[in-house]
């Protein structure tokens, strides 16, 4: 039993309640992706970039691509916090990860707005 | 007497149950697709961009290497997936008691396998 004493600071149920909406957000729409790729079989280059062409699937892929960030973002948190225990190659690390997502970000709206 | 802190267990002698084991690989599956991100990214990106895009994206995943390692991202995509819903159901206490946690790491596992050898025999 840890004693902590409870102060402004939040501890750590909004990352939890965050792995798991985007978790729910992301199972969802990957559930849709099947069904789409089982219906539309053989899938052509028409077919695929007609899909991505709807503004409702652009928004849900944006979506599904935002709650991977987060989700990623809470994952690898966690994976350091228990395996990297030095400071300062743990603070380096969080770092690369929040850069990293922030530009597969941008680079996630570019492609799918990019076909308009 | 009271124990040193801390204790460091050896690895090598722990004989994890298996929903240890399953828990393990889906922090590895996780860390695994957190870094072919980019790769996942450039495919969709060429995939999208023209009509030859989508042909080139097609003809990378016609050696059985690539197919090999495609089904090893989908596998570490199915196995997550699967696992995430099994913590999804533990947090609202279905099957929290032990045999059934044990079950449903078992089922994890085994379905994660399975889906993924159906799709590769879809895409081979």
């Amino acid at each position: 039993m840890v004693n902590r004493v409870v102060s402004g600071a939040h501890y750590g149920l909004r990352d939890w309640l965050a792995q798991r909406v985007t978790a729910v957000v992301m199972a969802l729409y990957t559930l849709f992706m099947v069904g789409y790729l089982l219906l539309q079989t053989p899938l052509d280059f028409v077919a695929w970039q007609g899909l991505f062409h709807s503004l409702p699937v652009r928004l849900a892929s944006l979506l599904f691509v935002l709650s991977l960030f987060i989700h990623g973002w809470v994952g690898m948190r966690d994976i350091f916090m228990d395996y990297v225990h030095p400071t300062l190659i743990r603070l380096a690390l969080h770092v690369a990860v929040i850069l990293a997502l922030v530009v597969y970000a941008a680079w996630a709206v570019q492609i799918l707005w990019s076909g308009l | 007497m009271p124990a040193r802190r801390p204790v460091y267990l050896n690895l090598l002698k722990i004989r994890l149950p298996l929903p240890g084991i399953v828990s393990i690989m889906h922090r590895a599956s996780g860390a695994l697709l957190f870094l072919l991100l980019p790769l996942l990214l450039y495919v969709l990106q060429q995939s999208l961009s023209s009509a030859q895009g989508f042909a080139e994206v097609r003809s990378w995943f016609l050696s059985p290497l690539a197919k090999l390692a495609l089904l090893g991202v989908i596998w570490a995509y199915l196995h997550h997936f699967c696992m995430g819903l099994r913590y999804l159901a533990l947090d609202l206490d279905i099957g929290v008691k032990l045999a059934q946690a044990r079950f449903s790491a078992k089922l994890v596992l085994i379905v994660s396998i399975v889906l993924t050898l159906l799709i590769g025999v879809k895409i081979w």
